[in-house]
């Protein structure tokens, strides 16, 4: 039985294809978020490389910020759920896991079954989420793809404000005109995230197992510094962008049962 | 103030459905009339020449009440206008050629530029024509608030008129020490006869009796009202109670609130009998709210919760008011104790967790007002220590009582879904 997860997020669009709520058949990431025709290329896309039809799947979940308007979904699910279930098929272990989206970050609590024990979110801020290192990699005019391993390179990290995605722009401009090593900025900008993002993250304690999840979790800078903040080693699946879709496929599936089971 | 329509359906009916929009009841058609009649009351004593005067909300009203002054509530009003969306020019004007900082109360920011067109001194069209008009004295606690003090002595400069203020300290305990008692009742004392000497007023201790008889007889109906909510499913939509809070805050020692307190009782009691509500859905989840009202967006949080099946049952915001005494010395205690803001972090929590309990709340929403530092301040530690005390799941959202730019309306829904998904496992877990 196919069941499929959706995560239509701020700034890419995912989908994922699960076999019984465990195996998984395809999965697809599409640059473009909610209001583009990102979801529509990824449902598109993902069709075409698994050689699934529609029709054949059983259920279908939406996540993301654009869940509300995914007419293809038969429901929709927060993100924060999602993200709970996504990992805990990709990293069981885990009962911590720190989402950075395109506009938001979360920190969630997990039980040892991967259900949602509690969650904390940034504020509405932007500082400390994708959009904040889109921006700044803006600015030192690098492929964001590139933003980690360039800052590899560091030796002495810049100092970034933490507080504004707008001053952090300013001063990140600042430390370009005083000839600033560009590895030492981008270390810098990975320090200002991790801060922030583990300050919130903490709240819920500290974590046995933690992973991260969403594309910010790509970056191999910011991992390492939000390890440096955190105090421990995180946990990252090769698939956590598409940890969300996952999580809405694994829903899907679990609905299906949950309805099954009620007959 | 909140005025939505209430619409009422059998409490057990499970499938959300769309009810046609039902009058108001008549303890809202009474509040209304109490409403505008304080202001006109205001705008009649002014043209007789007598002296009005503003007040922060949780100053003993029962003083003004039993001298028989008018007295208007700038907090009041900044949140109606808020509500009514109209707040933008006020905002705009504050911070710009006034000058005040963003990170300002919004109600402090709202009534500063209001009171400089009362001042003629900007042009801002007054959306109510002016109703809340120019004050000739302040009265002024800083039970609930330090910044009203800041924003009050700017008002009085600005307007060149007195402040009548009582010092009421911070509440390192939680029971106020006769040194305290002693200390807040001597500023009672000599606040009445400067106040008397000030208004021509004759202070009457029979009268006064008779206020505070009143205004505890109204506490008691107001806090009744809150509990009955403690009734599965609540007969009410909790947000609700929220209109009536101006009866508590503007006209705590008058009649006509215990009118209306009486006929809202009765109306609630009927609900029970009924198996009734006036929340307009199936009551899926119970909640507590904390934290002021995010007025500018309270429909919008009102639909959300709706559209998930959540009722605001409990709420520390709206028991503030709530206010038990029998004497000087017995107000003087009570209005120690008056706002959250003033209370020490394990007395906060200890009451919150009885309403937790009392309530059967499933989670908490906190309200992280941008506008009240204080409260945010205290915020984050209760919110760990009750969640793990409750063993309830909670979320918190950005927002502000009268600033309308600190709100996100999708960061708000995937918070209460994520609240509602933690609940729905806990139930499934019973």
């Amino acid at each position: 039985m196919y069941t499929l997860g959706i995560d239509i997020g701020s700034t890419t669009s995912k989908a994922v294809i699960l076999e019984n709520g465990k195996k998984i058949v395809a999965h697809v990431v599409v640059p473009l978020g909610t209001g583009t025709v990102g979801p529509v290329r990824a449902l598109a896309e993902i069709f075409e490389q698994s050689g699934i039809s529609h029709e054949q799947i059983a259920y279908t979940i939406a996540t993301g910020y654009g869940r509300l308007i995914c007419a293809e979904a038969d429901e929709q699910s927060s993100e924060l759920s999602c993200h709970a279930k996504g990992i805990h098929l990709l990293l069981p272990q885990a009962d911590t896991v720190i989402d950075i989206g395109g506009q938001d970050a979360k920190a969630l609590k997990l039980s040892p079954l991967g259900r949602l024990l509690a969650f904390q979110m940034n504020d509405k801020c932007a500082a400390g989420t994708g959009r904040f290192l889109d921006v700044m990699a803006r600015v030192l005019n690098v492929p964001i793809e590139q933003l980690g391993p360039l800052s590899a390179a560091s030796k002495q990290p810049a100092k970034i404000s933490n507080t504004c995605t707008v001053f952090a722009e300013s001063e990140v401009i600042s430390q370009l005109s005083a000839q600033v090593p560009l590895a030492d900025i981008a270390a810098g900008i990975h320090n200002s995230v991790a801060k922030r993002v583990a300050g919130m993250a903490l709240r819920l304690g500290h974590p046995v197992c933690l992973a991260m999840s969403g594309g910010v979790a790509l970056n191999s800078g910011v991992v390492q510094a939000m390890e440096k903040e955190m105090g421990c080693p995180i946990l990252v699946d090769p698939l956590c962008q598409s940890a969300g879709a996952i999580g809405a496929a694994v829903l899907a599936y679990e609905k299906l049962l949950q309805a099954k089971e009620r007959r | 103030m909140m005025s939505e329509s209430i619409a009422t359906i059998k409490a057990a009916d499970s499938a959300p459905q769309v009810k046609p929009k039902r009058p108001k009841p008549k303890s809202m058609l009474m509040l209304a009339e109490q409403s505008a009649a304080l202001f006109e009351n205001a705008r009649l004593a002014k043209e007789r020449g007598e002296k009005v005067g503003w007040s922060a909300s949780i100053f003993p009203q029962e003083i003004a009440e039993t001298l028989g002054l008018n007295v208007l509530y700038p907090e009041n009003h900044a949140a109606g206008i808020a509500a009514r969306h109209q707040a933008d020019p006020f905002l705009q004007e504050c911070e710009g050629p006034m000058g005040y900082s963003n990170d300002l109360c919004a109600y402090a920011k709202l009534n500063l530029a209001y009171t400089s067109v009362l001042n003629n001194e900007s042009a801002i069209e007054l959306p109510d024509g002016g109703k809340l008009v120019k004050p000739d004295f302040l009265l002024l606690t800083n039970n609930i608030c330090n910044q009203l003090t800041k924003w009050y002595e700017n008002l009085a400069r600005q307007l060149q008129i007195p402040i009548f203020f009582i010092d009421t300290c911070y509440n390192p305990w939680d029971y106020v020490t006769e040194s305290r008692v002693r200390y807040v009742r001597a500023q009672i004392d000599e606040l009445i006869k400067n106040l008397c000497e000030f208004t021509n007023k004759k202070w009457d201790d029979e009268h006064f009796k008779e206020v505070m008889k009143i205004s505890q007889r109204n506490s008691f109906l107001w806090e009744r009202a809150n509990n009955l909510l403690d009734r599965k499913p609540a007969p009410l939509s909790g947000f609700e109670l929220f209109n009536y809070m101006s009866s508590m805050v503007c006209n705590r020692g008058k009649t006509s609130s215990t009118a209306i307190l009486k006929q809202l009782n009765s109306e609630i009691e009927q609900h029970i009998a009924d198996g009734t509500s006036t929340f307009p859905v199936a009551e899926q989840f119970r909640i507590s709210w904390d934290g002021i009202a995010c007025w500018p967006y309270l429909s919008h949080n009102l639909r959300t919760l709706k559209k998930y099946g959540i009722n605001m049952v409990a709420s520390s915001y709206g028991k503030a008011w709530a206010i038990e005494y029998d004497d000087l010395d017995g107000m003087a205690r009570a209005y120690c104790f008056a706002s959250t803001n003033g209370d020490n972090a394990s007395t906060m929590i200890e009451r919150r967790l009885e309403a937790l309990k009392r309530f059967g709340c499933e989670g908490t929403i906190y309200h992280v007002n941008r506008s009240c530092k204080v409260m945010d301040c205290q915020m984050m530690e209760v919110q760990r220590q009750l969640a793990k005390a409750a063993g309830i799941p909670f979320t918190s959202f950005d927002g502000d009582q009268a600033d309308y730019r600190n709100y996100s309306e999708a960061q708000f829904e995937t918070r209460i879904q994520g609240l509602v998904e933690v609940m729905q496992q806990n139930k499934e877990d019973l």
